[in-house]
């Protein structure tokens, strides 16, 4: 396990600057903000919540990133370009944190920024990027307001939540007409905050109308210390389907808690469910679990790229999870768009963006559409825990599995 | 009016930042530093030389935060107006929080505690509400111009909040020259003391309360208007409710530049902790901590109560000074 | 909702969650009636020594019920040496620096935790982890019953102390007196550091009993902290039944409320309930009227 991150502004600075080894062994204090010496590399701001309550997955986000940029580097950087620098930024959990991390990527001449990882961050971010028009690409962020402002420097790679609804809805309806129809009762188990909401909020709308009946809609506080109650509820009023969505660290203890009092509903469907689709939980808790199902972030399990990344995280002792491969594959859509470019200026990397259609991916995207900032093909997809392993299984086109409901006994 | 001359000299230095300073990294951060002294100013007024310390300015903050944020969205108020509505509000809730708490004669540690639970509550209710947009938040929609109080330029937003810091040291000043303020003092030095000469407590803390949630509020008014987006987490967490003692403390309780010196010297001290920590998680915080220790061990009474210690030491007066900070008091 | 079959359940999880916080609460009412001062690194504390006890068995092997026979005394003996030569001098007998002392440490713990293990959660499996106890209508998980117990073992265990011993006397001399009991001959300064060490030896029982079921992280800490000063003041500052009588009762409370009103809005009961006792008894449940 790397303690040390490896500074990558530092590094270039120094040797660029040719300062050389003993001034890197001494560790540099200044910061890089004096003028570079010409033919300076790309700068890339590479903004995550690295402290803080979000801190795992700031730093999955920014592995992600940075081991894109030290694959492209490894090939002598972006084409007439040259090599990228990252710049990285520590958000700190908060949208003031990630707004003063833009200000200074700006005054250090990015390019862009990539992250933000959470949408309350994101929304600020990208605001403050704005004023630069200075294009960003957010990671994760689902909150649809996020491309809704009307900004013309905001990306979003992947989905936002009024698709995630949309695909999870139909997908659970598929899967259960195509096991007769067996689920009729639903209940919500959702954290309460802008993801968990937003997404509750469309589900209580749109599952009513494919014939599915809500039994109760339960929000929790992250963190939540005890489910036994919301287990109590779940085991009382006996749904068919149980829907989570919501961090890591409450879905695990959901999950255990509802394995402890026996609770074992015809199906979880999450979506977005914190641990649901995560190497982690399945090592650490195969018994837990098994059979769950989840629609969310996943890469496309065919691409090859994929899976040699897969193993290169796994060799660095991480789990390999979703802010890891879509920041990854953010990085490479905007050394895409700076190719064809063929400039780190922003106006024209911001046209290059909006038209991109970039299919370099390891996502299960097709190539990138982007209409008012929103990437049209970007789709969560379903997967399932089978025989220890996380597959997909929805949409066939990207499974290597079939859905397996409802659960067995 | 002499006695306002440091006030005016100060503001007036502090204006002309802008003018000189260009970059927008340090705009940015002198205005989350002048946000941060508005709401800690407020606290300062309660807990500074009111002695009643509040760990749950939030309430108020947030409480600003949200009701400029909502006016705007939901009932298409200009913000100028939910700027006022902001901090009326906020100083009605100072007023019966302050009726409740301080009629039951909660003092010291459970007042504070108390400031606290209510703060949580405010938070837990606006993380459900259907009218703050409950786990979603309320997005306050771009729209730069004066009319909406949303600027293009950051030296726009700096004079704002100076603006209102100067009001709030204006006010400060005056509290401190005025019979209330010596009331207000007097409070805090030995409450059953003052009661037996005739000062009305609950009336002077009340009245202390209600100016410091007004303040506060305005801070958080001011937090929506920058930010643009406001959830329970943010206008409710103790986060602000630390940052707005942290800074009085450090800087100097019960004095009027306390909370700006504490403002400019904790928020610097971040940044300063980044960039001798570089890129590892948690290291520049961990220097800030020990920074704080550090600054607590050998500037116990603040750094203004620090450098009029020092200056005593150099002009060698005889005679206490009137130090406004004092000893530990039991509640 | 309001059926047995739910409601019994749902007020034994109260009592069996009630005395996890009871036993995070116990060492922080020591120190609050003791030192009168706010202890911000509890929770950081409590994230410590989870970390530890995390350790203890990935490395040592120990199982938590063992561990916590070592990592107690571990942690006594840094709480005490926290004190005596960090929080005491720094804050040259201030409440109000105390405060901020604490604060500080509390940054620096939690974040040389996140600096030093990274933020990943971290779990442990212990095969007795999922036993549970079935009594009818629901099933108690066995970690949580044998946390209640301890809870109680160890209020009685403090109780016993603070009132029959010599140590547990000076205690309460200091904390009642600290000019008399000065003047008495008393070490104040090393009582107060015999006081935050067996504060911080609570918290490290707590982690032992909380870690089967529960995570660890760098924060994780954080949740507990809140809960913990609101069952101090409300039990009453200082008081060793207290603490444990206002966490059984938090417990249930948020148990119910989380039943009625949903598991968010559910928190406010324990904060309803703190502010409603504290209007009408100020100095908490058990505390001495001032």
């Amino acid at each position: 396990m790397s303690k040390h991150k490896i500074s990558f502004s530092r590094r270039q600075f120094l040797a660029t600057t040719a300062l050389g080894a003993a001034a890197a062994a001494t560790g540099s204090v200044a910061m890089p903000t004096v003028l570079r010496a010409q033919g300076a590399p790309v700068k890339l701001g590479v903004l995550h919540p690295v402290t803080g309550a979000l801190s795992y997955s700031g730093q999955q986000g920014r592995l992600g990133a940075t081991m894109a940029i030290e694959e492209i580097n490894a090939v002598g950087g972006i084409k007439e370009l040259g090599k990228i620098d990252a710049v990285l930024g520590d958000a700190q959990s908060t949208p003031e944190g990630g707004t003063a991390e833009v200000e200074k990527m700006n005054s250090a001449g990015v390019a862009c920024i990539v992250g933000g990882y959470a949408s309350n961050i994101c929304l600020a971010t990208t605001q403050a990027a704005a004023r630069y028009e200075l294009p960003y690409v957010v990671d994760v962020g689902v909150a649809d307001g996020i491309v809704t402002r009307g900004l013309k420097n905001t990306f979003r790679f992947g989905p936002g939540f009024g698709v995630i609804s949309k695909t999870a809805l139909a997908n659970l309806t598929t899967i259960n007409d195509q096991a007769g129809k067996p689920a009729k009762t639903v209940m919500i188990v959702h954290e309460d905050s802008l993801f968990g909401s937003g997404l509750a909020k469309l589900l209580n709308a749109q599952l009513p109308q494919q014939g599915f009946e809500i039994l109760e809609t339960i929000p929790h506080p992250t963190p939540t210390r005890d489910f036994n109650n919301v287990v109590l509820k779940i085991k009382a009023q006996n749904p068919d389907i149980v829907i989570p969505a919501n961090y890591y660290n409450e879905y695990v203890l959901l999950a255990r808690t509802m394995q402890q009092q026996q609770v074992k509903p015809k199906g979880i469907y999450s979506v977005l469910g914190g641990a649901a689709s995560s190497y982690k939980f399945v090592k650490e808790f195969p018994d837990a679990a098994r059979y769950i199902m989840d629609c969310n972030h996943w890469f496309d399990p065919r691409n090859e790229k994929a899976q040699a990344l897969k193993k290169k995280v796994e060799g660095k002792d991480q789990f390999f999870t979703y802010e890891v491969y879509m920041n990854y594959s953010c990085v490479y859509l905007i050394a895409d768009a700076l190719q064809r470019a063929g400039s780190a200026d922003r106006a024209k990397l911001t046209a290059a963006l909006a038209s991109s259609t970039f299919s370099g991916h390891l996502m299960p995207y097709g190539p990138t559409k982007f209409i008012n900032g929103q990437n049209e093909g970007a789709a969560p997809v379903n997967t399932q825990v089978l025989d220890n392993d996380i597959k997909v299984v929805l949409p066939s086109a990207f499974a290597n599995a079939k859905p397996l409901f409802p659960r067995p006994a | 009016m002499k006695a306002l001359i440091p006030t005016v000299v100060v503001l007036a230095v502090l204006a002309g930042v802008p003018l000189v300073v260009h970059s927008n990294v340090t705009l940015n951060f002198l205005v989350v530093a002048l946000m941060i002294a508005l709401a800690g100013q407020g606290w300062n007024i309660l807990g500074g030389y009111g002695g009643q310390y509040s760990f749950g300015h939030a309430a108020f903050f947030g409480t600003g935060a949200y009701v400029t944020a909502i006016l705007q969205v939901r009932y298409g108020i200009n913000a100028w107006v939910g700027f006022a509505g902001s901090i009326a509000a906020g100083a009605a809730l100072g007023a019966v929080l302050g009726a409740l708490t301080f009629r039951s004669g909660l003092r010291g540690s459970y007042f504070a505690l108390v400031t606290l639970a209510f703060a949580e509550v405010l938070r837990i209710i606006a993380s459900v509400a259907p009218i703050t947009g409950a786990g979603v938040g309320t997005l306050i929609k771009l729209d730069l111009g004066v009319r909406t109080l949303q600027f293009q330029s950051r030296a726009a937003f700096y004079w704002v909040i100076l603006a209102l810091v100067g009001i709030s040291l204006v006010t400060a000043q005056l509290i401190e020259r005025s019979r209330f303020g010596v009331w207000l003092i007097a409070v805090r030095e030995n409450e059953d003391a003052a009661k037996a000469l005739g000062v009305n407590a609950n009336g002077v803390k009340l009245v202390a309360m209600v100016i410091s949630a007004a303040i506060t509020a305005a801070a958080g008014c001011f937090y929506a208007q920058y930010f643009l987006f406001v959830d329970s987490g943010i206008a409710y967490g103790t986060w602000i409710s630390i940052q707005a003692l942290l800074t009085p403390i450090i800087g100097g309780v019960g004095t009027v530049f306390g909370p700006l010196l504490g403002a400019l010297v904790v928020k610097s001290l971040g940044e300063a902790a980044k960039l001798l920590a570089g890129d590892a998680p948690g290291l520049d915080l961990i220097i800030y901590g020990a920074v704080l220790v550090l600054v607590i061990w050998f500037a116990p009474r603040g750094l203004i109560g620090g450098l009029a210690h020092a200056r005593k030491l150099l002009v060698r007066r005889a005679g206490p000074t009137a130090s406004s900070t004092g000893e530990a008091r039991h509640g | 909702m309001l059926s047995p079959v739910i409601l019994i359940p749902a007020i034994l999880n109260g009592l069996l969650i009630g005395a996890i916080y009871a036993l995070v609460a116990l060492g922080l009412t020591l120190i609050y009636g003791v030192l009168h001062i706010i202890n911000f690194a509890h929770g950081a504390l409590l994230s410590a020594a989870l970390f530890a006890a995390f350790f203890a068995f990935r490395l040592l092997g120990l199982d938590p019920y063992v561990a916590v026979f070592l990592l107690a005394p571990i942690f006594f003996a840094l709480g005490y040496v926290l004190q005596r030569f960090l929080i005491g001098p720094a804050s040259h007998g201030d409440d109000r620096n105390m405060l901020l002392v604490t604060l500080g440490i509390a940054v620096i713990i939690e974040n040389a935790l996140l600096y030093a293990f990274r933020a990943d959660t971290r779990t442990i499996d212990v095969p007795y982890a999922f036993q549970t106890i079935d009594i009818g209508s629901t099933f108690l998980a066995v970690p949580r019953v044998v946390g209640f117990v301890a809870a109680f073992a160890v209020a009685l265990a403090l109780w016993l102390m603070m009132t029959f011993t010599d140590t547990g006397r000076a205690i309460r001399a200091v904390a009642k007196e600290k000019l008399g009991a000065e003047l008495a001959g008393i070490d104040v300064a090393h009582i107060y550091a015999v006081t935050f060490g067996l504060g911080s030896a609570c918290v490290a029982i707590a982690a032992c009993l909380l870690i089967p079921t529960y995570y660890v992280n760098p924060s994780v800490g954080d949740a507990f902290v809140l809960i913990a000063f609101t069952i101090v003041v409300l039990g009453g500052m200082g008081s060793v039944p207290g603490a444990l009588i206002g966490a059984l009762l938090i417990g249930v409370v948020e148990s119910l409320s989380g039943l009625f009103l949903g598991e968010s809005l559910g928190q406010i009961g324990i904060f309803l309930i703190f502010i409603v006792v504290l209007l009408v008894r100020p100095s908490g449940l058990f505390g001495a009227r001032a």
